[in-house]
């Protein structure tokens, strides 16, 4: 046994015990912290963020023409046919930034099938046949998915390649540069961000 | 399943170990009083704020004094809190001009904070302003794990002395483990985090015109200030709504890998500190071990029935290979949401990053059994860790039952005292989740909240109660949570699941302390070996079947049977 030990196990209890000697302590502490974590904890990671990454730190957003017009990290609505669309959203009546959310409907929800129906026939009467991705016709979590799987965009190629009279095959070799591979090959999905494949798109026309 | 979903699993276990086993050394330091390399940085801090609050660290309480100070501080913080949230509308740093909270959320969500769970009746994005999530949320989340962190500490001491009165000094505890773990690693991780694409300023929204010509309000604030300590000390309270998922909160695979390990690290290393603590490194490795088996067990069940699918999407036409993407991100996959979801119950964290109510049945059944297994894989900062040890507590007496002996724990004597103590904290959650389930499954109050129908409503009730009695803090988000009945009954059972636990947890510490630490001798059971670790995971087992598999045959287990069916409600 160490001499520290030795003093600590000896030890009688000599500290606040009662809850009114405990009072001062207690409230002192909180306000104490109250200053140090809640405000220069969050300030000086403002202040750092701001000045190394500003960019990431303010939103990630996205201009045009001197407009902002998203942020790279969050899905918008797309519903005309010569753009890539995103996948179902749960955020309010679609992509609602103020309003982030799944459909939190279960497995046997009678709600949820009627959904995937429609989403279904909306892509059969695009002319997709065959088995859909899974994400195609399902709502993520966030309602703010800015992400969609390959083969998504991939079935989404004849219809946007016909809208902008574009042949198929230029359309298709821009959705394979925009996939985004996992990092060495191994952390994260392959996916197609949406909005900057539609903006390029955009670019074609200008 | 694919290999490569299991590889990104493995290497998110093999980053927290490889973190964990230096952090934990790390941690047994600062908890002994030793000086450590962030001395000269938060010494003359740590000082101050001990001269402000008349503290002397080297003072020390019993048990009782010990626990009585931690209350005051946690009503203390609850106060200030609740003030906070009431009068929203007055302070400054609200660019969006949010007004009050109404008083029976304001008190749901207080309650929610202090206790660790951060259950969360409001959406962050459409309530909170930037003050309430600094200068209110912010600072619970780190005091509300400092306070597990100490209560940890205090019955790991209770262990390692010998013959001894007192069990520490809680405001010296919970300042060591605010300033010395929680403030550095957060403080890093926060700027990674920004590095890697989520926010933090203190302006207000932006509003977009988007490409086809609408209008999306991006809503923007000190948000990586706020995840890092979120995660760090498994609080799991979101700044936005969608939590996780969110991909201001978690932009992409390697944040999602980032999110998971802060997590799992500050529970993990807790166990190594208390190995060393004790000085017996291998008992902290085999309670590891238990943790380790039944959490990847866990990660595994629900990575499969994930990847299994559904018969409602593969009777629509989904390609069945893609699995269950109803309310899952593109960017994390099937992997990565299962193993968040079974390390955010695992841990008491309850950050999610897919929405466990739309999970399969099965799928969404792990998160739930995690919770009500009382959440100690490896469990909430501290309180996993004391919540372990009292399970390790009737291993013994179970096993001493078999060979008819007096059990010994860790060189004490595990008597009457302590095993009653133990069944005491135990029988906490069993009542808080069952009793108030049983309630709101039969009166109006109570079923207004599920929004599925059929065994689906059952378990949005079971797993929010689970969920709040176990400081968790997730949810099968379809329930209607914000009304008088459940932002009042969820805090109760928010209160009972941390503090009905924590004294008589407490009061095995003071019981244990003034023993004598015995040499061990032939007669004395190893708990160091593969044989305990089989013994803990058994008694794990056999502990939640028993009070929690009527119920859940009655919700998910219900729910897959009927969806196997293909019937709908």
């Amino acid at each position: 046994m160490t001499l520290a030990q030795r003093i600590e196990t000896s030890a009688q209890p000599d500290g606040p015990s009662t809850l009114t000697a405990q009072a001062r302590p207690a409230i002192v502490l909180v306000a104490a912290f109250t200053l140090l974590l809640g405000f220069a904890y969050p300030l000086a990671v403002t202040g750092i963020a701001q000045a190394v990454f500003p960019v990431e730190a303010n939103g990630s957003l996205v201009t045009r023409d001197a407009t902002v017009i998203g942020s790279a990290l969050i899905g918008q609505t797309f519903t005309r046919p010569e753009y890539f669309q995103p996948r179902p959203s749960a955020a309010g009546a679609g992509y609602d930034g103020l309003a982030s959310s799944g459909s939190n409907l279960g497995p046997t929800s009678q709600k949820l099938s009627d959904r995937i129906g429609e989403s279904v026939a909306a892509q059969r009467a695009d002319g997709v046949t065959g088995t859909l991705p899974a994400d195609a016709v399902t709502a993520s979590g966030s309602g703010l998915d800015p992400h969609v799987s390959p083969d998504y965009a991939l079935i989404q190629v004849p219809r946007v390649a016909k809208a902008r009279g574009l042949p198929e095959a230029d359309v298709r070799a821009m959705v394979t540069g925009a996939v985004e591979a996992p990092v060495f090959g191994l952390i994260g999905e392959p996916r197609v961000n949406v909005l900057p494949l539609n903006l390029a798109l955009d670019a074609l026309d200008r | 399943m694919t290999l490569v979903g299991w590889l990104q699993i493995a290497l998110v276990f093999g980053l927290v170990l490889a973190a964990a086993a230096p952090l934990g050394a790390f941690m047994a330091k600062v908890h002994a009083g030793e000086r450590t390399v962030l001395s000269p940085v938060l010494g003359p801090i740590e000082r101050r704020l001990y001269s402000a609050a008349g503290v002397d660290p080297a003072r020390e309480q019993g048990w009782l004094g010990y626990t009585l100070g931690m209350l005051v501080f946690n009503a203390a913080g609850f106060a200030l809190l609740y003030a906070i949230l009431r009068l929203q509308g007055v302070m400054p740093f609200n660019p969006q001009g949010f007004g009050g909270l109404a008083p029976d959320l304001a008190f749901n969500t207080a309650v929610s904070f202090v206790t660790n769970t951060n259950w969360q009746n409001y959406a962050g994005e459409s309530t909170m302003s930037h003050f309430s999530q600094m200068a209110g949320l912010t600072v619970q989340n780190f005091l509300s794990a400092a306070t597990g962190m100490a209560l940890a500490v205090a019955l790991v001491r209770a262990f390692s002395r010998s013959g001894a009165a007192t069990v520490g000094n809680v405001f010296a505890d919970i300042t060591r483990s605010t300033l010395y773990v929680l403030l550095p690693l957060a403080l890093v991780t926060a700027l990674i985090q920004v590095a890697l694409g989520t926010p933090q300023t203190l302006d207000g929204s932006v509003v977009a015109t988007t490409v086809e010509g609408g209008q999306q309000t991006l809503a923007l604030g000190p948000v990586a200030s706020q995840i890092a300590i979120k995660q760090l000390g498994t609080n799991g309270g979101g700044f936005f709504n969608a939590n996780a998922a969110h991909p201001f909160e978690n932009p992409n695979a390697l944040s999602n890998m980032l999110t998971i390990w802060q997590m799992l690290v500050v529970s993990t290393a807790l166990v190594f500190a208390f190995g060393r603590l004790v000085g017996d490194k291998r008992q902290g490795r085999a309670v590891l071990a238990a943790m380790g088996i039944l959490l990847v067990t866990a990660v595994g069940l629900c990575y499969w029935a994930e990847s299994a699918g559904t018969p409602l999407l593969a009777g629509a036409g989904l390609d069945p290979a893609g699995g269950n993407m109803e309310g899952k991100e593109v960017r994390f996959g099937i992997a990565m949401s299962a193993m968040f979801a079974a390390v955010t119950t695992g841990l008491s964290d309850g950050a999610v990053n897919a929405m466990h109510g739309s999970f399969t049945p099965l799928g969404g059944m792990v998160p739930m059994v995690l919770i009500q297994l009382g959440e100690i894989l490896p469990g909430g900062v501290g309180s996993g860790l004391y919540g372990m040890l009292v399970v390790a507590i009737l291993a013994v007496f179970v096993a001493g039952l078999m060979v008819g002996r007096t059990p010994e724990y860790l060189g004490k004597k595990i008597e009457a005292k302590e095993v009653k103590m133990a069944m005491l904290a135990i029988l906490v959650l069993p009542a808080a989740i069952l009793g108030f389930s049983a309630v709101s499954a039969v009166i109006p109050a109570g079923l207004a909240g599920p929004g599925n129908a059929g065994p689906h409503g059952l378990s949005e009730i079971l797993y929010a109660y689970s969920s709040a009695a176990g400081n968790n803090g997730s949810a099968f988000g379809s329930l209607s949570g914000n009304t008088t009945w459940y932002n009042i009954t969820l805090a109760v059972a928010m209160l009972l699941g941390r503090f009905a636990y924590i004294v008589p947890m407490m009061a095995i510490a003071g019981s244990l302390v003034v023993k004598p630490r015995l040499a061990a001798s032939s007669g004395t059971f190893p708990t160091h070996g593969p044989l305990f670790v089989g013994l803990l995971v058994g008694i794990i087992l056999v502990l939640g079947g028993l009070q929690f598999f009527p119920a859940l045959a009655l919700g998910p287990i219900a729910e897959h049977v009927e969806m196997q069916a293909g019937t709908l409600f």
